[in-house]
């Protein structure tokens, strides 16, 4: 019991930083980032890049290591993120609805592909796993290596939760969240605001990709799809917008799936988050902490 | 006392532009255009009959045949679906289930077919269609996955390895495989499986559809897909406007997979990746959102170019990716826009407005005469009204 709830949270902690980035994404664009989760994979290949480039790196398999190239694959996917809200989203961003979404998807699509053709199709094998000792923890074992990935995954929200309430940029998004005209009138530079929410939402996916990749040993360039949808779903859970809707419906998810998957078993786990997705939609579209939005198209 | 009506709606301030006739005019050339490409579908196999051909035309006119109801749920209505194979998928494994388990002839699954695609369009778009349009995407693309994956870990879908040895179509006791012999010409089963295919798709698709589109239904769709509130102000039932248009793409979807049931005799859950939903929308974004001649051009290049670009087979996700964005970054209404016009009318076009615009004084002045009449008999329109009623 305890095992599955300890398990729940280590997924539920992946999911949840992937669903910062679609949830702040959307709070202040009102946009449906489907390349997103092609960022998460795009970090772990950074990783996986710099492990079989650098063998010396591979060697010293330590959690300074793993910090480290967390820290690369975060500015890396960050800079794409950027690169790719202004390629494609900031020329549409008047058009209707329909188009943005449609580019979204064909973003994503080619982020998928570009990494098919550089790294072939089949999956790779992540060079570092980091594995190590575990403890016990009320009759759970919970491996050195989960514990030290959702530390960095809760440290990573707590300094996002800092940035975004109390700095003067923080400040800045949260106004353009509210109203983006108005935001401009009192001086907000609107576009470099959004430019650095794409680089943070980005640059946590990218991270998560690296510790997902750290952590299962293998990754392929289909890997962001699964759990881009689940990510989706973590931020409607917990209100799509809230940054700490997200936090907690990731482990929702987490904690949901981990149970749904000792229920039915492993190979209906997929399909058992998607129903929940579903479900949440039909009964309480605002999720957990969401407020009620009374927006039209 | 028999009240009249007594509001009448407002005369229109200018006339509106005459439908050009002739065999020159955008519509009959549409239909001559059609008529000729269904002519040319129909000779196909006399010009080349090798069963390469007519397998991979086959495919073809089922990607049409996708594409133009997927035109129906993204061009006409406005709704992003990202699982639409996934009806396709209902269809196939719903056929492919009551032929081979239940042992039923392929005639009599087609209403089962349609039932199951309804419940699943009702399942996912009644509780996502209320809310925002991309939720839509998400959930849709959500579906698209559970589909795939329930096929996969089911008995009766045969799990990974599919349903094998698809009966093809029996009408009137005579099966569609054993082919027929027309005027001394022998049809073998796959040319005569092609031209049943040809006849539904250009038949129903092109023209039963096309019809749907321009009337009642269709018009409100448009109006819900441009613009939502005004519609609704307009007296349009949204909701349940957004729910037939996908219901409709979704049976046209899972007819579509009964067909390629029958064409490819077994069916697998890796036929229904989240690939091909992107490849038909792509079809449909690269031809033209609502344009029927620009849905049928889109969905015979995402098919037929790997045929003929073998080496272009590897990158064609990544062009094809590129160029959505491209397209809705530079051209969002396609390769043939839905409001196209053709080179020779478009002067007509001007012509004809700038006539409008000399003719215009005319009406403006008659509707001034019956506003100062009105003025002159009842002050305001209101109170002259009201004395009409006593």
């Amino acid at each position: 019991m305890s095992q599955i709830i300890i398990n729940g949270l280590f997924v539920g902690s992946f999911y949840a930083l992937i669903a910062l980035g679609y949830s702040m994404v959307y709070g202040i664009i009102k946009l449906l980032n489907f390349a997103h989760g092609d960022v998460y994979m795009i970090g772990a290949f950074v990783g996986f890049v710099l492990l079989t480039s650098f063998g010396g790196l591979a060697a010293a398999a330590t959690i300074p290591t793993l910090v480290l190239l967390v820290l690369v694959a975060m500015i890396f996917t960050g800079l794409l993120g950027v690169t790719v809200e202004r390629v494609a989203y900031r020329p549409l961003r008047s058009s209707p609805r329909l188009a943005v979404l449609i580019t979204a998807v064909g973003m994503s699509f080619t982020l998928e592909y570009a990494v098919r053709q550089i790294f072939g199709p089949s999956p790779k094998a992540y060079p570092v796993r980091v594995s190590g000792g575990s403890v016990e923890f009320i009759g759970a074992r919970i491996s050195t290596a989960q514990l030290v990935l959702m530390a960095l995954a809760a440290l990573l929200m707590v300094v996002l939760a800092f940035y975004v309430n109390r700095t003067r940029e923080g400040r800045a998004m949260r106004a353009i969240a509210l109203d983006p005209a108005a935001s401009t009138l009192m001086g907000i530079n609107v576009n470099r605001v959004i430019s650095r929410v794409f680089f943070i939402g980005s640059a946590l996916a990218g991270a998560a990709g690296v510790m997902a990749g750290a952590y299962y040993g293998s990754i392929d360039f289909l890997m962001g799809f699964v759990i881009g949808i689940k990510a989706f779903t973590a931020a409607v859970i917990g209100g799509i917008g809230n940054l700490y809707g997200a936090m907690l419906g990731g482990l929702t998810l987490g904690l949901l799936e981990s149970f749904g998957t000792a229920w039915l078993g492993g190979e209906w786990r997929d399909v058992f988050s998607f129903a929940c997705l579903i479900i949440f939609l039909s009964f309480k579209p605002t999720g957990i902490l969401g407020a009620r939005v009374v927006e039209r198209m | 006392m028999k009240t009249q009506a007594s509001i009448t709606a407002p005369a229109p301030t200018r006339a509106r532009p005459e439908r050009s006739r002739g065999w020159r005019s955008d519509d009959s050339v549409l239909r001559l255009l059609g008529i000729a490409a269904f002519a040319f579908v129909l000779l196909l196999p006399f010009i080349n009959a090798s069963p390469y051909t007519i397998s991979i035309m086959t495919t073809a006119l089922i990607y049409v045949m996708l594409a133009l109801g997927l035109n129906v749920v993204v061009g006409y209505a406005g709704l992003l679906d990202l699982g639409y194979i996934a009806f396709f998928a209902v269809g196939a494994y719903t056929s492919g289930i009551l032929t081979t388990h239940f042992g039923w002839s392929m005639v009599f699954a087609v209403p089962g077919v349609i039932v199951a695609c309804i419940i699943a369009g009702i399942v996912i778009g009644g509780p996502t269609l209320r809310l925002r349009s991309d939720y839509l995407a998400i959930v849709t693309l959500g579906f698209g996955e559970i589909i795939r994956l329930t096929a996969n870990n089911l008995e009766i879908t045969g799990g990974p390895s599919g349903i094998h040895g698809i009966p093809s179509w029996q009408l009137f006791g005579w099966d569609l495989a054993d082919g027929v012999t027309i005027a001394g010409i022998f049809f073998n089963g796959k040319v005569v499986f092609y031209y049943f295919v040809a006849v539904i798709v250009g038949l129903v698709g092109v023209v039963a559809l096309g019809r749907l589109a321009r009337g009642k239904m269709g018009r409100a769709w448009k109006a819900v897909r441009d613009d939502e509130d005004a519609a609704e102000a307009m007296g349009i039932n949204t909701y349940v406007t957004k729910i037939t248009a996908y219901i409709i793409g979704a049976v046209w979807a899972g007819l579509a997979g009964q067909l390629m049931g029958t064409h490819l005799t077994a069916i697998s859950p890796n036929s229904f990746l989240f690939l091909y939903s992107a490849l038909i929308l792509m079809a449909v974004v690269l031809g033209g959102m609502g344009s029927v001649p620009g849905v049928i051009i889109g969905a015979l290049f995402v098919s037929l170019a790997p045929e003929f670009l073998r080496e272009f087979a590897e990158w064609r996700f990544l062009l094809f990716g590129v160029l959505l964005v491209v397209t809705m970054i530079f051209r969002p209404t396609g390769i043939w826009p839905a409001t196209a016009v053709l080179p020779w009318s478009k002067d007509k076009h001007v012509d004809e407005d700038v006539d409008e615009v000399e003719q215009d004084s005319a009406p403006e002045t008659r509707d001034e005469a019956e506003l100062n009449e009105g003025e002159d008999t009842g002050g305001d329109l209101l109170a002259r009204r009201e004395g009409e009623n006593r």
